[in-house]
């Protein structure tokens, strides 16, 4: 009964905002980034309005955990705004599905991507696309500058120098050695297994391969990254079971933690609540000289509503989407929320420009479980964040976890070729 | 011979309640009962008989989870009648003690939490255990027991019991309402004429009072019994909707909630979702009616 009530809620507020279009052109832009309101009306929509006359273009963004069942409304009473922010994959698949979504693989901006970067938003053949990829997050560790000057500390780049490295913090105990918990679960596969696993199993190469059948997540390339997670354990401080994630964030920008196991989207936060100097180092590798993997996780993309009055305004507002201008404004002001398109962006933030350097380092990859394997029961993305706090714990051991994993993803997944 | 007249008011009177509940309750919950028939392949709805129900109670993969829920379930619903219930019917006799000073005081003191939000007990349980920010561990290392403390939130063994001693805290103010008010209704000759016989103190509470609210208790239990089934809040404010750690606080609720709306990339299923809300509904169901039958019927009840 709190259903249908939140139903006829949103079903109200969605005719009110039609109400809104009445100019010859203008267009509404549907989004979960309420954060980003006062980006979008003082930077992003006058670029494009002066560039664009003829365009307006109003920003109506939702709050996040409201912004699926708003927008599902919104598009089904027909009143949804011209252009749609997309979730990646498979929600936004859905919509593409119902005809809710415009095919974009026309559009000639869409070469300015690359594969990985539209993967997200492609039907699972990559026939059609539609939306345009508009940014993502790198994963790393952030540490503490002044403390590792403090403990004469270098960068590891492998992962023999990375549990030295731990070690001597410990040993010195002024700092906890790594700040994560393991209470609220996504933090453990997500900064956790998703981060340092693309070394092991060779990014695009195994998570492609593991779509398509021919590698299992019993293989070792997928079970060894839960082995070291359970090494990170000692490391992670006292009490950690019971450690949130806003917990984790205090204790590095308080200076009580020396590294964070980071998402890129934390540097805006880090750069405003952190008195001390922060940089930033990549996933470490096996061992010296092995090609480095990264975590470059694309998450938030924009679509065409299908039934828009004006696709034509619209699909000049997604090109220019996918042009270098957007992408230069995008990027400065968000730092942490790195535009996709292949032209390179000078970005001023050096932490942000140092997680972005690793792009023309490392190989590319997406976090393994959202493509596709996400889509059954059990969810292999949830069963992962269980997974790998299981793993830190000690209570499973890995070659357990690969086994309950992969028994739960052929129970409802057949893969094809 | 006269018929028998049709007696309007009856209905009149009646028809906004049944409206309104119809409206709220009833139709909701056949809608519901009806949605679990159903499922959905690709785009269309398909009537499935009883097979949600069978892939929720014999399919490995969802039995698991829904046994754990519901065991997890009937854990919470034990410490409640085993912490809760007892520990309000002491308050109570301790409040309705005459001698007793700043009763009115306590009284509130006691009932305050459980006007609060669950959101707001969550979270501020939550800081209390925190082992990093948290009082508890500071607290404790002050009486020089800081070995006991344990991040019991984050941990599989502790974290359920932890949570309903929260919600027993927060709740404990309605049963002791309840029996200081079945206790305050016992006249003063009653117990007077035991004290003339010779049953004071302790054992005029066993022997005189205790039978009296035997009813309320019985009320008492059955609305924790329903509450705790219905609960969601609770678990969903503190350790969100995957009810960490390794779904050791799931309870029905969570689990419905996680099944009928989706969770970060697992996609909602309302019909699975309704599935588990159905078994919810019977459960309540058989549960109450046992009581009603079995319990409430049988209790003997004394005309003061």
């Amino acid at each position: 009964m709190k259903h249908t009530t939140f139903r006829m809620a949103l079903l109200t507020t969605a005719l009110v905002a039609s109400g809104a279009q009445a100019q010859d052109v203008t267009l509404t832009i549907e989004s979960w980034r309420n954060d980003d309101l006062a980006l979008w009306q003082d930077k992003i929509i006058p670029a494009f309005e002066a560039s664009h006359p003829g365009i307006k273009v109003q920003f109506t963004p939702t709050a996040p955990t409201e912004y699926d069942a708003a927008l599902g409304a919104k598009l089904a009473a027909n009143s949804a705004g011209d252009l749609i922010t997309c979730r990646p994959f498979d929600k936004s698949l859905e919509l593409y599905k119902a005809g809710q979504l415009t095919d974009l693989s026309d559009l000639e901006a869409m070469s300015n991507f690359s594969d990985v970067a539209k993967a997200a938003w492609q039907t699972d053949d990559g026939s059609a696309t539609f939306c345009v990829p508009m940014a993502s997050v790198i994963h790393g560790f952030i540490y503490n500058k002044d403390a590792f000057a403090e403990l004469g500390l270098e960068v590891p780049t492998t992962e023999d120098e990375f549990f030295a490295l731990l070690d001597k913090i410990k040993e010195d105990g002024t700092y906890i050695p790594m700040a994560m918990g393991t209470n609220d679960q996504w933090e453990a596969a997500t900064m956790g297994y998703n981060n340092i696993g693309p070394t092991y199993w060779k990014g695009e190469e195994g998570r492609i391969a593991l779509i398509k059948g021919e590698q299992k997540l019993t293989d070792p390339q997928w079970v060894e990254p839960y082995a070291t997670l359970h090494k990170w354990a000692p490391y992670l401080g006292d009490s950690y079971e019971a450690q949130t994630y806003p917990d984790s964030q205090n204790l590095f920008t308080l200076g009580r933690a020396a590294i964070y196991p980071a998402g890129s989207w934390e540097i805006s936060g880090f750069n405003a609540q952190a008195d001390f100097e922060m940089g930033a180092f990549k996933p470490p590798v096996r061992t010296a000289g092995d090609t480095c993997y990264i975590s470059d996780h694309t998450d938030v993309g924009i679509g065409m509503n299908a039934a828009s009055a004006n696709p034509e305004a619209a699909r000049a507002f997604l090109s220019w989407v996918a042009s270098p201008e957007f992408a230069d404004i995008f990027g400065n002001a968000l730092p942490g929320f790195f535009p996709l398109s292949n032209a390179p962006v000078e970005l001023t933030d050096p932490l942000a420009k140092e997680f972005v350097s690793w792009r023309g380092e490392c190989e590319r990859t997406i976090r393994s479980t959202y493509q596709i394997l996400s889509r059954g029961t059990p969810n292999l993305e949830n069963e992962t964040w269980g997974a790998s706090v299981a793993a830190i714990k000690g209570t499973m051991t890995p070659e357990e976890i690969g086994a309950k994993l992969q028994a739960g993803l052929d129970s409802w997944y057949t893969p094809q070729n | 011979m006269s018929r028998p007249r049709i007696r309007w008011h009856i209905f009149v009177f009646l028809a906004p309640a049944v409206a309104i509940y119809t409206a709220v309750m009833i139709v909701p919950i056949v809608n519901t009962l009806r949605l679990a028939l159903y499922t959905r392949v690709d785009q269309d709805r398909v009537f499935a008989g009883l097979d949600n129900f069978r892939t929720l109670f014999f399919d490995p993969l969802w039995a698991g989870h829904f046994w754990n829920a519901l065991g997890n379930n009937f854990w919470f619903f034990l410490i409640h009648m085993l912490v809760q219930n007892p520990i309000g019917i002491a308050l109570a006799a301790i409040l309705s003690h005459p001698r007793l000073r700043f009763a009115a005081l306590y009284r509130s003191a006691i009932f305050v939490p459980t006007i609060l939000s669950f959101v707001i007990v969550g979270f501020a349980w939550k800081l209390i255990l925190s082992p990093i920010w948290g009082i508890a561990p500071s607290m404790l290392d002050a009486v020089g027991l800081k070995s006991l403390f344990a991040p019991w939130l984050g941990r599989e063994e502790y974290a359920l019991t932890t949570l309903a001693l929260i919600s027993v805290w927060q709740f404990v103010g309605i049963p002791m309402m309840l029996i200081y008010a079945a206790l305050l209704s016992i006249p003063d000759e009653i117990l007077e004429a035991g004290e003339v016989d010779g049953i004071t103190g302790m054992a005029a509470f066993w022997k005189i009072k205790l039978p009296l609210i035997l009813p309320s208790i019985g009320i008492i239990s059955i609305l924790t019994f329903v509450g705790n089934f219905n609960a969601f809040d609770l678990i969903y404010a503190s350790q969100g909707a995957l009810a960490g750690p390794d779904f050791a606080t799931d309870i029905l609720g969570t689990f419905m909630y996680r099944t009928f709306f989706g969770f970060q990339l697992q996609l909602g299923d309302p019909h699975m979702g309704s599935a588990i809300a159905s078994a919810m509904f019977a459960i309540i169901l058989v549960g109450v009616c046992l009581y009603l039958y079995a319990i409430q019927s049988r209790m003997r009840r004394y005309q003061l």
